[in-house]
C-alpha cells in the first residue's frame, strides 16, 4: 500500500492572481511523474494537502475538475506561514501535493436534478470544479437546469472573473453574480449579499439539490431561505473547513463529533450535520 | 502450552542474553519514577514497580518521529521531493508492561491501522514489538481496568504474561510471538502444579483489590447532542488549566501534529504528539476556532474517549482504566467521575 503521507512531487505550472487585494491566487501544478496524474483521480468537492518541504502542508480544496487534463488548480488564500510562502513561489519551482483526500458533492444524486450552486467569496474554488465538470459535454446531459448565485465583497474580489464572464454568455447554465457593493457604473450584475439574491433568483426546490459554500456568515442567513424555498435538510450540501493534518482521519484533529471533516467529509448534507455537535 | 518458571535472576540475566534478537525494554525506576529503558540502559531493571509514569505507548508511537526528509539545494536533482526518512524495525520486546498499557495499544490499532488507510510507521513498529505483561499483584487504587474490558492479569493484547510469585516468574506464553521471544529467553523450568496454583491465586486477589468500579454499560446508547449538551461539562472543566499532562500519558490519546523542520539545505517532516487540551490544535488559519473555550476542549477528550469512540467503534471506550490521568492531573479531575456521569445522564 502506498504511504499515504507521502506527497507526489509537482512543478508550478502556471500562477495567476485572481483578486485586486492580491490575497487569492491561482496555482497550477502538472505532476513531475506522469503515473501520478492517474493515481491522484479525483472528484469535484475534494481537496488535497499542498505540501511545501521545509514549510508544511495546508489542506486546500481542489479548483480544476477532472475533466481538465494535464494538471491540478487550487486557489489559495494567503493567511498563515505555508501560503504566504507559496504565494511568494514562482512558476517552475517543485513542491508536493497529497491526496486526493475526502468525499465529495454527491454527484450520484445529483444526476437528473436540478442543481442550485450557491457560492461566497473564495469558497468557490470546489463550486467551480464543479461547474466545468457538468458543463462538460459528456456530462451536461446528465443534469437538469444549473443556476448559479456567486458573490464577493466587490467586484474586484471575485474569482475566475474570465469563466463567470463567459459563464453568463451561454444558455446552459443561469448566472447570478452579484457583490456586496460597488462604486463601479459600469457593473452591469446584481449588487446585494447571497442570501438575499438567493431568495430573489431562486424560485423553487422541486427536483433540485442545493450546494452551499461560503463563510459562515453566508451559510447561516442562506440556509433559512433554501429552508424557507422548501428545501429539506438532506438536499442542502455543505462543504466544511477545519483545521488538519493527516488528512486521512489518523492524527485525530479535525473531528466534529464522531466524524473526521478530513476523511468522512468536508461534504456533508445539512440533515446529518443537524444530528452532529456544533463545533465547525 | 505449558508456563515456565524462572527465578528472577535467571529472568533478568537471560533477559540481557537475547539483545542481539530483540531489542528488550523494561522498567527501571528513573527519579521517582519509572519508566521503559533499553536492558543495557546501565540502570536496573525494576520489576517491583506499579506503573511507569509515561505509558509505553512511546515505544511504538514515537513522542517525536521524523518521517520525511528532502533536499532544500536547489543544486540537487531531487531538491524539494519528499522522501522517507530511513528507520529501524528491528525486533522489539517490551518486557514487563502493564495488562492495561497492552490492552491500550487494541484500543489505538482500528485508529492506525484500519481498511481505509494504514499508518505505515505505528503498523511496522508494532507488528515488530512483543508485548511481554507483568499482571499486577498490587493495582493501584485509581486503576479501573476490570470496568473496561481488561483486568489486573488480562491476557488482552499480550504475546506472554509474567506472573511475580515472590522470587520467581511463571511465564504463561499466548501467543506465537510470545512463544518465540521465550524461546529465545531460553532457560526456566516446566512450572509445578503448585506454582501454577500460586499464579491463578494471585490473579484472583487483584481482582479483589481492585476498588474503582466504573459504569460504562449506558454509554452507547446516549443521543450524542444530549451528552453534549449535558449542563455538567463547566463544573467538569472548572478546575482544568489544560495543561495536557492527561493526554499525554495516556496510552490511547493518539492525536499528532506534522510539522517541518529545516536545517540549512536539509529538511526533514516530523510528528510529534498533540493534545486537544491546546487551543492551537483547532485553530483555523482565518483566525476561527470552533474549540476557543476550556471547557470545549475538555469535553472534546471525554466525549471522544467515552462516546464518540464508542459509536464509531461499536467496541468499548477509548480508555484502558490505566488510572494514569487521575494519578497525575494537577487539579484532580477524575475520569471516573466524569463517566459515571456521563453514563448516569438522561437528557
Amino acid at each position: 500500500m502506498r504511504n499515504p503521507y507521502l506527497p507526489y512531487p509537482v512543478r508550478i505550472d502556471k500562477i495567476t492572481t485572481e483578486t485586486v487585494d492580491r490575497n487569492l491566487k491561482t496555482f497550477r501544478f502538472v505532476f513531475l511523474n506522469p503515473e501520478d496524474e492517474e493515481k491522484f483521480a479525483y472528484t469535484p468537492g475534494q481537496f488535497a494537502e499542498l505540501s511545501i518541504p521545509g514549510k508544511g502542508e495546508i489542506p486546500i480544496g481542489i479548483a480544476s475538475s477532472p475533466t481538465e487534463k494535464g494538471f491540478v488548480a487550487f486557489t489559495v488564500n494567503k493567511v498563515g506561514l505555508v501560503s504566504s510562502y507559496l504565494h511568494n513561489m514562482q512558476e517552475g519551482e517543485v513542491m508536493g501535493i497529497r491526496g486526493p483526500l475526502g468525499n465529495w458533492y454527491p454527484w450520484d444524486e445529483m444526476e437528473g436534478q436540478n442543481v442550485i450552486i450557491v457560492g461566497g467569496g473564495f469558497a468557490f474554488t470546489t463550486l467551480r470544479s464543479s461547474i466545468i465538470y457538468m458543463l462538460d459535454p459528456q456530462n451536461r446531459p446528465k443534469f437538469k437546469d444549473i443556476i448559479v448565485v456567486y458573490g464577493a465583497r466587490n467586484p474586484g474580489m471575485l474569482l475566475y472573473r474570465d469563466e463567470l464572464a463567459a459563464w453568463e454568455q451561454r444558455d446552459d447554465i443561469h448566472m447570478h453574480i452579484t457583490v456586496d457593493g460597488t462604486d463601479d457604473p459600469d457593473w452591469k450584475y446584481n449588487v446585494g449579499f447571497v442570501p438575499a439574491i438567493t431568495e430573489k433568483k431562486i424560485t423553487s426546490a422541486e427536483d433540485a439539490i442545493a450546494i452551499v459554500c461560503g463563510p459562515p456568515i453566508m451559510i447561516k442567513f442562506t440556509q433559512p431561505v433554501l429552508e424557507k424555498l422548501g428545501f429539506p435538510p438532506e438536499k442542502i450540501i455543505l462543504s466544511l473547513e477545519m483545521r488538519m493534518k493527516c488528512g486521512i482521519g489518523i492524527c485525530g484533529r479535525c473531528n466534529i463529533g464522531d466524524q473526521y471533516v478530513c476523511k468522512d467529509g468536508p461534504v456533508f448534507s445539512l440533515a446529518k450535520l443537524k444530528k452532529m455537535p456544533p463545533e465547525y | 502450552m505449558t508456563d515456565k518458571i524462572f527465578t528472577k535472576d535467571e529472568w533478568l540475566e537471560r533477559l540481557g542474553g537475547v539483545k542481539g534478537d530483540y531489542k528488550v525494554f523494561v522498567p527501571v525506576k528513573d527519579g521517582d519514577f519509572h519508566m521503559f529503558a533499553p536492558i543495557d540502559s546501565g540502570k536496573k531493571p525494576d520489576f517491583s514497580y506499579q506503573n511507569t509514569r509515561l505509558s509505553p505507548k512511546g515505544l511504538v508511537y514515537p513522542q517525536s518521529e521524523r518521517i520525511f526528509e528532502y533536499s532544500l539545494d536547489k543544486q540537487d536533482e531531487d531538491a524539494f521531493i519528499v522522501k522517507e526518512a530511513p528507520k529501524d524495525y528491528a525486533p522489539q520486546a517490551v518486557v514487563g508492561i502493564r495488562p492495561c498499557d497492552a490492552q491500550a495499544f487494541q484500543i489505538v490499532k482500528i485508529n492506525f491501522d484500519n481498511k481505509e488507510f494504514r499508518d505505515p510507521w505505528w503498523v511496522q513498529r508494532f507488528e515488530s514489538s512483543v508485548l511481554i505483561g507483568l499482571g499486577c499483584n498490587e493495582p493501584c487504587d485509581t486503576c479501573f481496568c476490570n470496568s473496561v474490558g481488561g483486568g489486573p492479569f488480562s491476557e488482552k493484547g499480550l504475546d506472554a504474561l509474567l506472573f511475580d510469585l515472590g522470587d520467581a516468574f511463571l511465564v504463561r506464553v499466548i501467543t506465537e510471538k510470545g512463544q518465540a521471544f521465550v524461546d529465545k529467553v531460553g532457560g526456566g523450568a516446566e512450572a509445578a502444579q503448585d506454582a501454577v496454583d500460586k499464579a491463578k491465586r494471585l490473579a484472583l486477589e487483584a481482582e479483589g483489590r481492585m476498588t474503582s468500579k466504573v459504569p460504562t454499560d449506558k454509554l452507547k446508547d446516549k443521543v450524542v447532542l444530549d451528552l453534549f449538551n449535558a449542563p455538567f461539562w463547566d463544573e467538569v472543566a472548572f478546575a482544568c488549566i489544560n495543561c495536557g499532562t492527561c493526554t499525554y500519558l495516556c496510552p490511547t490519546c493518539w492525536c499528532f501534529d506534522i510539522q517541518d523542520e529545516a536545517y540549512g539545505k536539509q529538511g526533514d517532516r516530523l510528528r510529534n504528539w498533540d493534545s486537544c487540551m491546546y487551543p492551537l490544535f483547532t485553530l483555523h488559519g482565518s483566525g476561527h476556532n470552533p474549540r476557543d473555550k476550556k471547557f470545549q476542549r475538555v469535553r472534546q477528550r471525554f466525549m471522544h474517549k467515552l462516546k464518540y469512540y464508542v459509536d464509531k467503534y461499536g467496541d468499548g471506550v477509548q480508555c484502558s482504566g490505566c488510572g494514569r490521568c487521575v494519578r497525575y492531573c494537577p487539579v484532580n479531575i477524575d475520569i471516573r467521575k466524569v463517566c459515571a456521569r456521563m453514563n448516569a445522564y438522561e437528557g
